[in-house]
């Protein structure tokens, strides 16, 4: 019987284990030591590593992540918390400027080994200010990566990765998915001993093949709610693709599947104006032209500032329902 | 605890065991890395308007050039620096090379950012050099960064962060503040004050106690002082202590050194003399001016004679004049460049930079 664990205790042993990995790796961030964690990602870590390598940090984003930068171009490892990605724009300049074109202005000379891990997502009635889906913006970057796991065992696989990369790596989670449960692997189950999963690797969720549902972050998720709906009621057979990474982003496996299904419809939780998936559809449009038999659909949240209401920030977002109805007009 | 200690502008530094322990050759050497700056900036200043070999903002650093080689001249191995866009100064200080800086003007493939930074660009992380960074106050949590990797791996050194006047404005730096006073990081924050943010007088820029613009470290409950920039010896003899507290206790620092630009903020700057009166600009460049101070003392001194200065200028402008012939016959970059240094895995060829696409263009 595999072990079902929480999206946010698979998050922590990746960390855990990579601090035991590399004692480069130190984890600074609003609340995350003696508080535990506003989201108990990191619980339990500061008691186990102590104050060299769990450190609380002031809220103060752009100083405290230009400081991990900063001590990343030395060689230290640091895994910064941001306690909502919505606080990434108040250290913008530092995520954008500094960490993402130092190595291109330093000619190579520098590099910068950074993770800049928190939620980004809406949904949770805190207000525009708390609800920001940055990861196309940030992706929008050369010299950035972008990840977004969907669920616990993507998530400890790819923050190892990201925190053993040598590039910046903002990570983007969800406080919604931080208490689903999944499969994961103990290591003592594991060929290799450890589960890493490479960014830059989508994941066929669901096979199917009528329709080609992609999708990235929870909107994975509300697509395999929406492609159980599409088969029991529409007979409709949706295959769905998880990209996992925004940047760098596995064209191959969505043109494959769309090349079996001809259809494809993008799901995303972020907004629709220059989002993932519109840069999936222009990719389709370019590659996969011959291949679809009906226009590429995107479906987002609502172009609008999060709502407040709880029953209408609900209606924002994707929904199995949207994706049903939405599907259905092009199969 | 906080404090400033004020030495009376009488004080003979020269006295001072910092300098009076330099030998004859060290103290020429000091001249000659301030000669070689200005000298190096008047030739970049030629080649911008001239020969319209560079392009975009060229800051130049003639004035001030007592600042960066006098404190870099105090720092050890273990030691760095990082700074804002202008400089060519300080890359100079640290021991990169005319013709690299020079051609990194060009945008010349032989630039030291292989022409990919440009003026405010410089990197040199072999000589401890991190920059070089083109938005004001942006470097200021890096420097607390640098000196939080220093004390992360037991490193008796420090992190010398420069900013201008104008930067001490920017959120960024007083966050940086905060941070290193709190975390007890071993950065010293060096403002060089020029007087002027762009073409904004200090005076209608910054709030600050009437001590200066360093005093607002009381606030942060770290150590401060104001020296006057126009003696190589007294920025040596006053910034010495604090590089050795940054080193013993691990605390940081703002230094306010009080200096001079002759020239505008950025060549692109046509309200130079506007903003400050000509009187007041000759009068720096004739009564304050660091170099002529320096050779005056090393002359009063009997180390250099009036001759040696004029061969070691020479010796300084005919490198210049080379840097930039070694900058016009080097090739620009190739344009397969365009795709390098953006991926430290791609670049290195590794797994990670082989999964996934990482660039989207055409």
């Amino acid at each position: 019987m595999p072990r079902e664990i929480p999206y946010r205790e698979a998050l922590r042993e990746g960390l855990d284990e990579e601090l035991a990995n590399d004692d480069n790796v130190v984890l600074i961030g609003e609340e995350v030591a003696q508080y535990n964690g506003a989201y108990k990602v990191t619980e339990g870590l500061w008691k186990k590593w102590g104050d060299k390598r769990i450190i609380d940090a002031p809220i103060s984003e752009a100083g405290f992540i230009g400081m991990g930068i900063g001590a990343s171009m030395l060689g230290v490892r640091p895994v910064m918390e941001l306690m909502f990605y919505s606080f990434a724009y108040v250290a913008f300049d530092q995520m954008m400027n500094n960490a993402a074109t130092v190595r291109y202005m330093s000619g190579g000379l520098i590099n910068c080994p950074i993770v800049v891990r928190g939620p980004a997502n809406g949904g949770t009635n805190v207000g525009a200010t708390h609800s920001h889906t940055p990861e196309n913006i940030f992706a929008n970057m050369p010299g950035l990566k972008v990840v977004c796991p969907s669920d616990g065992y993507d998530a400890k696989g790819l923050i190892k990765s990201a925190i053993r990369d040598n590039d910046p790596v903002y990570f983007m989670e969800s406080t919604v998915l931080y208490g689903a449960k999944c499969s994961v692997p103990s290591n003592d189950e594991l060929e290799d001993g450890e589960l890493i999963i490479p960014i830059g690797k989508a994941k066929v969720k669901k096979e199917g093949a009528d329709v080609s549902l992609i999708a990235h972050g929870r909107a994975v998720l509300t697509s395999l709610a929406a492609a159980e709906i599409l088969s029991e009621k529409h007979n409709i057979d949706a295959e769905v693709v998880d990209l996992r990474s925004i940047r760098p982003l596995d064209e191959t496996t969505v043109l494959q599947s769309v090349r079996k299904t001809h259809r494809a419809v993008y799901i995303e939780e972020n907004k629709p104006f220059c989002g993932v998936g519109a840069q999936i559809s222009s990719m389709l449009m370019e590659q996969a032209f011959d291949d679809l038999d009906a226009p590429v659909l995107r479906i987002t949240s609502a172009d609008a500032p999060a709502f407040y209401s709880p029953p209408i920030e609900k209606m924002q977002l994707p929904t199995p329902e949207e994706i049903v109805e939405r599907t259905l007009s092009i199969c | 605890m906080a404090s400033s200690t004020q030495k009376p502008q009488s004080e003979n530094y020269a006295d001072d065991p910092i300098n009076s322990s330099l030998s004859k050759d060290e103290k020429i050497s000091l001249l000659r890395d301030m000669v070689r700056i200005r000298r190096f900036e008047q030739e970049a200043l030629r080649q911008y308007q001239q020969a319209n070999a560079i392009g975009g903002f060229l800051h130049v650093y003639i004035g001030q050039e007592s600042v960066a080689v006098g404190t870099i001249s105090l720092l050890g191995d273990d030691d760095h620096v990082i700074t804002a866009y202008r400089d060519h100064g300080h890359a100079l200080a640290v021991g990169m090379n005319m013709n690299e800086c020079m051609a990194e003007l060009f945008g010349k493939a032989t630039g030291c950012s292989k022409g990919k930074g440009g003026s405010m660009h410089y990197f040199a992380p072999d000589k401890n050099y991190w920059g070089g960074h083109g938005i004001v106050g942006g470097q200021t949590p890096l420097g607390a960064g640098i000196a939080f990797a220093l004390k992360y791996n037991d490193k008796k050194g420090c992190c010398l962060c420069y900013l201008g006047d104008g930067a001490i404005n920017q959120g960024a730096y007083h966050e940086a503040l905060n941070l290193a006073s709190l975390w007890d990081l071993p950065v010293i924050y060096i403002i060089e004050n020029n007087g002027y943010s762009m073409g904004t007088s200090q005076a209608r820029s910054s709030a600050h106690p009437e001590e200066g613009l360093a005093a607002r470290a009381e606030g942060y409950n770290m150590d401060w002082e104001q020296i006057n920039g126009v003696s190589i010896y007294e920025i040596r003899a006053r910034v010495k202590e604090h590089i050795d507290r940054a080193h013993e206790k691990s605390r940081p620092a703002i230094l306010e050194i009080m200096t001079y630009r002759h020239k505008g903020h950025s060549i692109a700057d046509a309200n130079a003399e506007k903003y400050r009166t000509k009187e007041e600009i000759q009068e720096y460049m004739v009564k304050h001016d660091p170099i002529e101070f320096f050779k005056k003392a090393l002359i009063d001194e009997g180390v250099i004679t009036e001759d040696d200065y004029k061969t070691l200028n020479k010796e300084a402008g005919k490198e210049a004049a080379d840097s930039a012939e070694f900058a016009h016959n080097s090739p620009f970059p190739d344009e397969s460049e365009i795709f390098d240094d953006i991926y430290w895995e791609v670049d290195n060829n590794t797994e990670a930079g082989r999964t996934g696409r990482h660039f989207f263009h055409g």
